[in-house]
C-alpha cells in the first residue's frame, strides 16, 4: 500500500518539462554551475569517495612496505609522505566532505524543504573543499624542495613543531599542506552555517525541533559544532604560515615560542574533529535501525541530549593526546577524567539503539548489516578509548600500533561502515535504482573479515610494543607474522571496496528500479519521487510527528495521537 | 487513495522560524570568536615571553582615541538600524556615513601606530615574540575593520543610488550585527593587548 500514496499529493509538479539538451557538455555544465542541494550533495559523495580510493591505495602502499621485514618496497621518504597523505586525504578530503554530502542530500528533503538556507555559499563551499584537494595533491608536483622532484608533505597530519620549520621542512610541500587545510576549512565553516541555517530557518510547518528527524539532528549539532572546531585548525595553520613566511616566532623555540602550543592547538581541532565525523555515522545509524527494525527510535529526547553532551564534554579532552609530554598530575588527572566521562553519553546512544533493536521485527538487509557490525565495533573502539584515557596506560602504550588500532576502529570500524550503510539505504532514493543486495552482502562480509583480520591484530602489534611511524623493521622483533596478517586483511578490505565500487557503478545502470520508497521509511525524503525534483516537494509538506510516512500510511493509528 | 494530506486539514498553527540571515550571521560569528580565541590565547600565553625587546611597555601607547571612535561607531550603526527600519532613509545614509568615517578613523590611527612601531622602535612581525603575537592579533582585528568597511562602503553606494530600501532592513542589520562583533572584538583586543599585556 505505501506505494500507492507515495509520492504524497502534491509533491510532484505534473506540468511537462522543457525539453533540455544532453551532450556531455550540457551535463558536465549542470554540475558545475549547480546550486542545488542534492546535486552538491552527490559531488561531495563523489568527492569522498574517489579520495576514499586514493588514501585506501596510500594506505595498501604502506601495508605492503610493512608486511615482511627489512623490506623496501617504497623509500623511507616515500613511506613519511604516504602516512602523511593518507591522513590528511582521510580526514580532511574524505570524512569532512562526507559530513556535508550527507547533511547536503539529506537534511533538506528530511525538514521538507526545497534547498539550503544558502544555495550559493553551499557551491561555493564545495569548490573551497575540492581547491583544497588539489592544494593537497598538486603538491605531488608542486612541492619539489630539497628533495628534488615531486614531494608530497612528509610532517604527518599533526605536523608537529619544529619539524614543519622553514629550517627542517624546506620546499613548499608543508606549505600546500598548511593552505590545503586551510582552504577546505573556509569551505567547512562555510557548510557548518548552512547546516545551522538549513535547520533553525527551512523547516517545513509542524516541524518542531522535536520532531525533527535524529539524522537532521545530529547534522545540525554536528553544522553547530564545526564552527568551533575546525577553527582553531585554521589559526593555528595561519600562525604556521607567519612562522614560515613572515619570519614569526610562534612555534620557534629558540625566540621563546613554544612547539608545545601547537600541540594544543592542533588537538583541540584534532579531538572533536574525531567526533565530526563520527557525528554522521550515528546520524545514519539512527534511521537505518529504526527502519530496519520496525520500530521508533527507542529513548528520542535522551538521543538528543546524548549528542549535545557528546559535543560539550569533547571538547575539553584534546590533552589525552599529549600525556607523554610531561604535563602536571593536575592536569593528567582531569584529561584522564574528562576523557572517560565522553563514554557515558555515548553508552546511552549505544544502550538506545540497542533497546530500539530489541523486540523489532529485523531484517538484515546491506544497510542493516553494516550499522549493526558498527554498534559492536564502536563499542570495541570506546573500549580500547578507555583504556587509552587512562595516562600510565597510554604512556605505555602511546605512539605503538595499540593506537592507530584504536582510532582505526573508530574512523574505519564505526565511520566507515556507517558511510557503506548510508549509501546503500540511501543510494535508491538519489538513484531511483537499488543497489545489488547480493554484492551488497559480498561486500559486506569480505569488508568485515578484512577489517577485524587487520585491525584486531593490530592491536597486538601494538602491545609487542612496534612504534608507529617507522619505515621497516628487523626481523628479530617477533613482529613479522602478525604485520603480514594485518596487511593481508588490508588486502582484503580493498578488494572490498573495488567490489563496492563496482556495485556502484552495475547498480547505477543495471539495479532494479526501486520506487519511491523502497524500505517502507517514515520520514519525508521518501515522500516525493526517487530521483527527487529538483524542487524537491511542489507544495510545502505539513508533519505532525516525529514518522510523517507512518502517519501517512497508517491513518487508524498515527504517531501523533501520542504526542 | 492518492490523495491523502499528511495531516487533517483543520490541524492549523502559527508558524514562526528564526530568519535564516541572522542565523547565518551568528553562526559565522561563533566561528571568528573560535579563531580570535585561539590567537587571544596565544598571546596571552606569550606575553613576557619574548627572550628579547622591544617590550610592549616600552613601545606601546593605549590608543584611547581610536578606541572611542570604534567603540561609538557601534552606537551609530545602530542609529541608522533605527532609521531604516522607520523608512527614513536620509537618516539611515547619513549615520551609515558617520560608521564608516569612524571605522576609517579606526583603521588610519592603527596604520600610524603601526608605522610608528616599525620605523620609530624598530618593532616588525619578525623582530621577537611580542612583535609576531602583536602584529597577528592586532591585524587579525584591522583585516576584519577592513572587511566591514568594504561591506559597509558598498551599501552606501547602494543606498546612494537608491537602491536600498526599508525593505532591506533585515540585510543591513544582518550586515550591522557583523560590524558589532568587530567592534565587541576590539575590547577583548584593547584589553589584553593593551591592558594586561602592558
Ligand atoms: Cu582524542
Amino acid at each position: 500500500m505505501a506505494d500507492q500514496t507515495l509520492p504524497i499529493h502534491g509533491a510532484l509538479d505534473l506540468t511537462p518539462p522543457r525539453e533540455s539538451q544532453h551532450t556531455l557538455l550540457d551535463i558536465l555544465h549542470d554540475w558545475v554551475i549547480t546550486v542545488d542541494h542534492k546535486k552538491l550533495g552527490l559531488m561531495y559523495m563523489m568527492m569522498a569517495i574517489f579520495f576514499l580510493l586514493v588514501a585506501g591505495a596510500e594506505a595498501i602502499c604502506i601495508r605492503i612496505q610493512l608486511a615482511v621485514p627489512n623490506n623496501h618496497f617504497i623509500s623511507p621518504q616515500t613511506f613519511n609522505r604516504l602516512f602523511t597523505m593518507h591522513g590528511t586525504t582521510m580526514v580532511f578530503l574524505v570524512g569532512m566532505p562526507l559530513v556535508f554530502a550527507w547533511a547536503n542530500y539529506i537534511v533538506p528533503l528530511q525538514i521538507g524543504a526545497r534547498d539550503m538556507a544558502f544555495p550559493r555559499l553551499n557551491a561555493f563551499s564545495f569548490w573551497l573543499t575540492f581547491l583544497g584537494g588539489i592544494f593537497l595533491y598538486y603538491s605531488f608536483i608542486g612541492g619539489p624542495g630539497l628533495y628534488g622532484t615531486g614531494s608530497a608533505p612528509d610532517v604527518t597530519w599533526w605536523a608537529y613543531a619544529p619539524l614543519t620549520a622553514k629550517a627542517f621542512s624546506p620546499g613548499h610541500a608543508t606549505d600546500y599542506w598548511a593552505l590545503a587545510l586551510i582552504v577546505t576549512g573556509f569551505g567547512t565553516i562555510g557548510g557548518g552555517i548552512n547546516i545551522m541555517a538549513t535547520v533553525l530557518s527551512m523547516r517545513c510547518k509542524g516541524m518542531t525541533l522535536m520532531r525533527m528527524p535524529l539524522f537532521t539532528w545530529l547534522m545540525f549539532v554536528n553544522g553547530a559544532f564545526v564552527l568551533i572546531v575546525i577553527t582553531p585548525l585554521t589559526a593555528a595553520q595561519v600562525m604556521l604560515l607567519i612562522d614560515r613566511y613572515l619570519g614569526g616566532h610562534f612555534f620557534d623555540t629558540q625566540a621563546g615560542g613554544s612547539a608545545t602550543v601547537w600541540m594544543h592547538f592542533f588537538w583541540i581541532f584534532g579531538h572533536p574533529e574525531v567526533y565530526v565525523l563520527v557525528f554522521p555515522a550515528f546520524a545514519i545509524a539512527s534511521e537505518v535501525i529504526q527502519v530496519f527494525s520496525r520500530k521508533a527510535i527507542f529513548g528520542y529526547p535522551a538521543m538528543v541530549a546524548a549528542v549535545v553532551g557528546i559535543a560539550f564534554v569533547s571538547l575539553g579532552v584534546w590533552a589525552h593526546h599529549m600525556f607523554t609530554i610531561g604535563m602536571t598530575s593536575a592536569g593528567n588527572a582531569f584529561f584522564v577524567l574528562s576523557t572517560s566521562l565522553v563514554g557515558i553519553p555515548t553508552g546511552i546512544k549505544i544502550f538506545n539503539w540497542l533497546a530500539t533493536m530489541w523486540g523489532g521485527k529485523i531484517r538484515f538487509a546491506t544497510p542493516m548489516l553494516f550499522c549493526t557490525a558498527f554498534l559492536f565495533q564502536f563499542l570495541c573502539a570506546g573500549l580500547t578509548g578507555i583504556m587509552l584515557s587512562v595516562a600510565p596506560w597510554d604512556w605505555q602504550l602511546h605512539s605503538s600500533y595499540f593506537v592507530i588500532a584504536h582510532f582505526h576502529y573508530v574512523l574505519v570500524g564505526a565511520i566507515v561502515f556507517n558511510v557503506f550503510a548510508g549509501i546503500y539505504y540511501w543510494f535508491p532514493k538519489a538513484t531511483g535504482r537499488m543497489m545489488s543486495e547480493t554484492l551488497g552482502k559480498w561486500h559486506f562480509w569480505l569488508f568485515f573479515i578484512g577489517f577485524h583480520v587487520t585491525f584486531d591484530t593490530m592491536h597486538f602489534v601494538g602491545f609487542e610494543g612496534m612504534p608507529r611511524w617507522i619505515y621497516t623493521y628487523p626481523a628479530d622483533r617477533g613482529w613479522q607474522h602478525l604485520n603480514l596478517v594485518v596487511s593481508i586483511g588490508g588486502v582484503i578490505q580493498a578488494i572490498a571496496v573495488l567490489l563496492f565500487a563496482y556495485n556502484l557503478i552495475w547498480s547505477l545502470f543495471k539495479g532494479k528500479i526501486a520506487g519511491n520508497d523502497p524500505w517502507d521509511a517514515w520520514t519525508l525524503e521518501w515522500a516525493t519521487s526517487s530521483p527527487p525534483p529538483i524542487y524537491n516537494f511542489a507544495t510545502d509538506p505539513v508533519v505532525r510527528s516525529r514518522r510523517p510516512l507512518w502517519d501517512l500510511k497508517h491513518p487508524e493509528d498515527p504517531d501523533w495521537k501520542y504526542d | 487513495m492518492s490523495a491523502i494530506p499528511l495531516v487533517p486539514a483543520s490541524y492549523e498553527q502559527e508558524w514562526h522560524l528564526p530568519s535564516k540571515g541572522r542565523v547565518g550571521m551568528y553562526g559565522l560569528i561563533i566561528a571568528e570568536s573560535a579563531i580570535f580565541t585561539i590567537f587571544v590565547v596565544a598571546y596571552v600565553y606569550y606575553i613576557g615571553k619574548s627572550l628579547y625587546g622591544p617590550t610592549p611597555q616600552q613601545v606601546l601607547d593605549v590608543p584611547i582615541f581610536n578606541t572611542i571612535c570604534l567603540l561609538s561607531s557601534s552606537v551609530t550603526i545602530w542609529l541608522s538600524e533605527r532609521a531604516i527600519e522607520r523608512g527614513n532613509m536620509r537618516g539611515f545614509g547619513l549615520w551609515w556615513a558617520v560608521t564608516i568615517t569612524l571605522g576609517t578613523i579606526f583603521l588610519v590611527g592603527t596604520g600610524m601606530e603601526w608605522y610608528k612601531l616599525i620605523y620609530h622602535d624598530g618593532l616588525t612581525i619578525r623582530t621577537n615574540l611580542f612583535g609576531t603575537t602583536f602584529y597577528s592579533l592586532v591585524g587579525l582585528h584591522a583585516t576584519h575593520v577592513v572587511i566591514g568597511l568594504i561591506m559597509l562602503g558598498l551599501t552606501l553606494i547602494f543606498t546612494l543610488t537608491g537602491h536600498v530600501r526599508q525593505e532591506h532592513s533585515e540585510r543591513v542589520q544582518v550586515l550591522a550585527l557583523y560590524w558589532h562583533f568587530v567592534d565587541a572584538v576590539w575590547v577583548v583586543v584593547f584589553t589584553v593587548v593593551y591592558i594586561v599585556g602592558r
